[in-house]
């Protein structure tokens, strides 16, 4: 067991962050944190790389307690906190060489661990990281928290703020990583992101909702969803709300999800309703569910 | 070893990158020195005055070429009567008249006693006090003189000698005072800041979750403020000795001794403040209303500590600056040895160990 988290609890100052925590990640394996701002995602990082303590509980990290074997957990790891944390006014090669000093290694001892990386961001090594786009300071940051060859890498939010192709890029070259054995515990806020987990937690208010694969997940869920669109959009949401049988209802993309308090019923029938509401040129139809809409359900 | 030599290279390049911080490190203190010897000093030179001679006597014409021979005052015309007298100091250019009495000779030779009366322009009171004494001890010199030859022994003449600073020189007041402060800016502030910009930028979060010990990263933020104070110590005392002529009586070694012991007091105290605050801000307005003022108000570089209220006297103590201009002056002024700077020594090093204390007791090795 790579991570392994027993019934831990945070709060600040009264205000519970993490409540009840337990969950386990298991070597080489790419395990996702799901949930919005808020939900105690940073607070349980901090916590597994030894920056905070727990109120209650306990946990292991490659197999070190992070109560008591806080200096063999800072050599085990790599972390990127969601902030850019490095510093703005060095160059990319300087910042990069920094990190290995202070942790007793050279570029060149690992390079290969960062090399797919570091291609992309070596034609601007001179330039500082400061005038550094989003993407390749997130970049920068995995080179700088893998130049150890860290056993667990803990990646705190690490594509927000990042555009759309840099993002998949960064998650191609997290499975990358996991081929070579490291552990990543990764947390987002976007939904979609999670399929690309092996496994994931959904977490919400600092309570553990669900922990699953994506497709274990998806499979277990019960209900079903329809997909809507019409030509009235703005008037779909609060007249599908007025529905008899309206169980859930929130705007996805270029449709609407509904989901129908009874799970056989005739999608004839709300057809019927809408048109009897005016709305024309109306789809309906059903929907495999995302993570997302689980989430929205939870 | 190499991880703390990476650190301070690091550490440099912050430094060397940022201009605002390389001018606060070398720039103020040649500004400040240049300021304080050349613009502000209570000393006067070619003051412009004018004469109001009623006499015109063989002993008022010998007074005012005494006068005129000084290198203080400048005679700038002479004026007939005492409605002049109004009239030039509203023009402004005259700081003075001397204003002699009728039969000065006479009186002086027959009632043993005649007036010279300096009146002086008080809108500027440090510089017409001034003219006031210098005048008088001309005057004095020149009657003492007198007296001498006529073996005339009548009446007490004062005779005060100004030891250690015979001139009277401020320059050698404020030597020790912007070394004082410039070492305090400098240690304190910049270390305080550098530290608690660490704590702001989130990279401080970063060096806690790495092998680097706290200690080490205290010392690797410190030590290249200990070298540029260093620096900054040589640059000012040579300034001091090479353009204004401060003697250095006592031994250099001892004086630099003296000066990294103020530094690495000045360098706890720094970090001291960054384990108490969190962000640069913070950092640095506790470093300028809590140190900077009382380093120039209550340490004596200033105000004299004597001539303050009771309670003033006793919060003084507290402040390092003080017993380190105590050292510098012994030393650069008096020659002195350690011998007799050890209590200033002592205290300086007790306050050293109380904020290394007090650091290592609140610093932290979480966020929390």
């Amino acid at each position: 067991m790579s991570i392994s988290v027993q019934n831990i609890s945070k709060s600040y100052k009264n205000i519970p962050a993490l409540q009840n925590i337990t969950l386990e990640v298991n070597e080489g394996e790419l395990f996702g944190l799901i949930g919005p701002d808020g939900a105690g995602k940073t607070t349980l990082f901090r916590l597994l790389t030894t920056l905070l303590l727990p109120n209650e509980g306990s946990a292991t990290v490659a197999n070190y307690n992070i109560l008591k074997q806080v200096k063999e957990i800072r050599n085990a790891v790599g972390y990127m906190p969601g902030k850019f944390s490095l510093y703005q006014d060095l160059t990319i090669s300087e910042n990069l060489a920094f990190f290995a000093t202070i942790f007793g290694t050279t570029i060149e001892e690992n390079y290969d661990l960062i090399e797919d990386i570091y291609v992309q961001i070596e034609p601007f090594k001179n330039r500082k990281a400061g005038a550094l786009s989003g993407g390749m300071k997130q970049k920068l940051a995995l080179c700088c928290a893998l130049i150890h060859k860290p056993k667990v890498l803990f990646l705190d939010e690490p594509t927000t703020g990042v555009d759309p192709v840099s993002r998949k890029e960064f998650w191609e070259m997290l499975k990358r990583l996991k081929q070579k054995g490291i552990t990543i515990l990764v947390s987002t806020p976007y939904m979609d992101e999670a399929t690309l987990c092996d496994r994931i937690a959904l977490i919400q208010e600092g309570k553990i909702l669900k922990i699953d694969t994506p497709q274990g997940i998806v499979d277990a869920y019960q209900k079903t969803i329809y997909e809507v669109t019409s030509n009235q959009m703005h008037l779909l949401i609060e007249d599908l709300k007025h529905f008899p049988s309206y169980y859930s209802v929130f705007a996805f993309g270029e449709f609407v999800h509904y989901i129908d308090l009874n799970n056989f019923f005739d999608s004839e029938t709300l057809r019927n309703y809408l048109k009897a509401k005016g709305h024309q040129s109306i789809i309906l139809q059903k929907t495999t569910p995302t993570i997302e809409d689980i989430f929205m359900d939870l | 070893m190499k991880r703390f030599l990476g650190f301070i290279k690091k550490e440099f390049y912050h430094i060397f990158r940022d201009k605002r911080s390389l001018f606060i490190l070398f720039g103020m203190p040649i500004a400040q020195i240049l300021l304080f010897g050349f613009a502000i000093t209570n000393e006067i030179n070619n003051v412009e005055i004018a004469i109001l001679d009623y006499s015109k006597d063989t002993e008022s014409q010998k007074i005012i070429q005494k006068i005129k021979a000084s290198p203080y005052f400048h005679v700038a015309n002479e004026i007939a009567n005492e409605k002049a007298i109004e009239s030039e100091f509203k023009i402004g250019k005259i700081k003075a008249v001397l204003l002699f009495e009728k039969d000065f000779a006479k009186k002086l030779q027959t009632e043993m006693k005649a007036t010279v009366q300096v009146i002086t322009d008080a809108t500027e009171p440090n510089i017409a006090n001034t003219i006031a004494n210098y005048t008088q001890s001309i005057i004095q010199n020149h009657q003492s003189q007198k007296s001498t030859v006529q073996k005339n022994t009548t009446g007490v003449v004062i005779q005060s000698r100004m030891l250690y600073n015979p001139e009277l020189k401020s320059v050698f007041n404020f030597v020790p005072g912007v070394m004082t402060v410039i070492l305090m800016l400098v240690s304190a502030m910049m270390t305080s800041i550098s530290i608690t910009r660490e704590k702001e930028l989130g990279t401080m979060e970063i060096l806690l979750v790495s092998p680097l010990k706290p200690f080490q990263v205290i010392l690797g933020k410190v030590f290249p403020y200990i070298f540029l104070s260093v620096i900054n110590a040589i640059v000012i005392v040579s300034m001091g000795y090479f353009i204004f002529g401060m003697p250095i009586k006592g031994s250099i070694l001892l004086l630099a001794v003296e000066s990294i012991l103020f530094i690495i007091t000045a360098l706890s105290l720094g970090i001291f403040i960054s384990t108490i605050s969190n962000t640069q801000q913070t950092a640095m307005m506790i470093s300028l209303m809590g140190l900077m003022l009382p380093v120039i108000i209550l340490s004596g570089f200033i105000f004299p500590i004597a001539s303050m209220p009771l309670p003033m006297q006793v919060i003084s103590n507290i402040i390092p600056a003080k017993w380190f201009i105590i050292i510098v002056k012994s030393i650069m002024l008096k020659g002195v040895g350690l011998e007799y700077i050890l209590k200033e020594t002592l205290i300086l090093v007790g306050m050293t160990i109380l904020f290394i204390g007090l650091s290592i007791k609140n610093y932290k090795t979480r966020l929390e």
